[in-house]
């Protein structure tokens, strides 16, 4: 179980650059349950990913996973229970290095790191094995370079990485939005298969109502780095890419009203 | 044949310099100058241990490569703790040692006349007397037998740095450490604690650069507080030469380019002083080659794009 409470975060606070990206962001997310998040730009929800993923440290509230306080942990202290992958699909994988290593490093998250060669035969069985599974044929390829490959590709293999060891918590940044919609379909099928298999808990961040409707059991709305909307159950269920369009209609007019609404209370009253 | 067989100690003696240059230039992707100092580290302190006698050969070499461990240690502190221009780190570093190796040696050099090092030592093993000039017959001609023994060793001592380099790096630490300066963003989402990646990065290659630093000066039969001036552009040519001989870009084909780099270069410049370059050139000559080496490609991919 995940549970935020009450997350504040203020980047360059005393400076014309100012933004508060949360402002009391409080949220508890099930064991096994897949939550969308969605959101304009700029609205905090990436933010909100990176916070529980440790990128900064929060200014105030509390991050807590399955009992283990999150919320003062380095990134990489958090990452043996969190898995990760990016919205751009180079971030996830180091290009310079072979497949085979990139999943020899991803095989260690949450482990000891130790002085053993970190492509054993066993281990290579194991890569070969699972990026099989994938059906991209690159399980003849882990020899390569992953920059050689392509971003669906190194994206997919970011998915397996951060899947490898079952992690507690599965943050998905627009993992697809960088990849060409037939891609993009197979990326997020493979999501739902891992999800699905090993019963992980998801974050999915998403700027696609029509991936909002599909994907998850629950769908949060970040506007200003507060939560403005929570759809779980039937709700979730019943909720066509339509609606959400709707909501985002109304926030767009919230955004046009806001600034014209205080210059008439001005106007009239200071 | 002795002045060639000079030339291949040299450079393998200056190719685990390269190697150190390998992980700060290629794998951290940034110059890291700490090695200028740290090798006149490793000259001095090797210098120091091997006039005060009581210390084997051994000790000689490991000591200063630990002193070496120390400095990269700190430029990597300064770095990733201090958030402190990676460039500037070394430079900071590096100068702070100028002092240092004054304070070790007491004075600006230290000459080593007549004590054991590890090269008197390995011709004890072989026994070739110190004294007599006995000869060797190479390939047909005729060479020093101390010479051939002290090229023999610097082979010998190159090849057990990089084995144990490709070893490290093939580990699962070492593959950390290469996801560190690969995509550090992928490094730190898989666990990887990039900060101490870096410090204990540049302390390997600051201790590679210390011991290719306590050989020369066992070699040359001198330290010298100025000896690391250049050696960073020396190691960073060396590298370079060997990635336009060895094009294979594996980690194992990487280490054994640097040495091969490391070798071709002093073959270059022994080849350029035999034709009458003037010495005081040198340091000039090898910042235009590397200068050269890195804007070639450039220019080079910009006609290719251009057509």
């Amino acid at each position: 179980m995940l549970e935020l409470k009450c997350l504040h975060k203020t980047f360059n606070p005393g400076t014309p650059d100012e933004v508060k990206a949360l402002s009391g962001v409080s949220l508890t997310i099930a064991d096994g349950s897949f939550t969308v998040i969605l959101g304009t730009n700029g609205s905090g929800k990436s933010t909100l990913l990176n916070a529980v993923a440790g990128t900064f440290i929060v200014d105030s509230g509390s991050i807590v996973l399955n009992g283990t306080d999150l919320t003062h942990l380095p990134e990489h202290r958090r990452a043996s229970h969190i898995g990760r992958v990016f919205q751009n699909p180079f971030s996830g994988t180091a290009p310079n290095m072979t497949i085979a290593e990139n999943l020899a490093i991803a095989s260690m998250r949450g482990k000891k790191r130790r002085f053993l060669t970190a492509l054993s035969r066993g281990a290579m069985r194991e890569f070969y094995d699972r990026v099989k599974s994938l059906n991209m044929g690159l399980e003849d390829r882990l020899d390569n370079n992953i920059g050689s490959l392509s971003g669906g590709q190194r994206q997919a293999l970011t998915l397996l990485m951060a899947c490898w060891n079952r992690p507690d918590l599965l943050l998905l940044d627009e993992h697809t939005a960088a990849l060409d919609p037939k891609t993009a379909a197979k990326v997020l099928e493979l999501t739902k298969n891992y999800i699905e298999k090993d019963g992980l808990t998801a974050f999915m961040v998403t700027h696609s109502m029509q991936q909002a409707v599909n994907m998850g059991e629950r769908i949060i709305m970040v506007y200003k780095g507060k939560i403005i909307h929570d759809f779980s159950g039937a709700d979730k269920k019943s909720l066509k890419a339509k609606d959400l369009y709707e909501l985002f209609e109304d926030i767009k007019r919230r955004e046009l009203i806001d600034p014209a609404a205080s210059e008439i209370l001005k106007a009239n009253y200071v | 044949m002795t002045l060639l067989l000079g030339t291949f100690t040299m450079g393998f003696i200056l190719s685990l310099l390269a190697a150190g240059v390998l992980i700060s230039f290629r794998i951290f992707n940034f110059a890291d100058i700490t090695a200028e100092g740290s090798l006149a580290l490793g000259a001095s302190t090797a210098a120091v241990l091997i006039t005060a006698g009581s210390f084997g050969p051994a000790a000689a070499l490991f000591i200063p490569a630990m002193a070496g461990a120390a400095a990269g240690a700190i430029t990597g502190v300064l770095h990733t703790k201090f958030k402190i221009n990676a460039l500037l780190s070394g430079i900071l570093v590096m100068t702070a040692l100028y002092s240092i190796n004054l304070h070790v040696m007491g004075k600006s050099n230290v000459a080593l006349m007549n004590e054991q090092t590890i090269f008197t030592y390995f011709n004890k093993l072989l026994s070739i007397s110190e004294s007599a000039n006995k000869t060797v017959l190479i390939l047909g001609f005729s060479a020093s037998a101390k010479e051939a023994a002290a090229a023999a060793l610097a082979f010998i001592l190159a090849s057990a740095g990089g084995a144990l380099l490709y070893w490290f790096l093939g580990t699962e630490i070492g593959a950390a450490m290469r996801a560190t300066g690969d995509c550090p963003q992928m490094a730190a989402a898989l666990g990887v604690n990039t900060d101490l990646m870096i410090i204990a990065g540049l302390s390997v290659a600051n201790a590679f650069a210390a011991l290719s630093g306590a050989l020369l000066a066992s070699y040359q039969g001198f330290a010298d507080v100025q000896m690391g001036i250049g050696m960073l552009v020396w190691g960073l040519a060396s590298v370079i030469i060997g990635e336009t001989l060895v094009r294979e870009k594996s980690i194992g084909f990487a280490i054994t380019s640097a040495i091969m780099g490391s070798i071709f270069f002093r073959l270059l410049v022994a080849i350029a002083l035999r034709f009458g370059m003037n010495p005081n050139d040198m340091k000039l000559m090898t910042a235009l080659f590397v200068l050269a080496a890195l804007v070639l490609p450039q220019i080079y991919k910009l006609r290719r794009k251009n057509c």
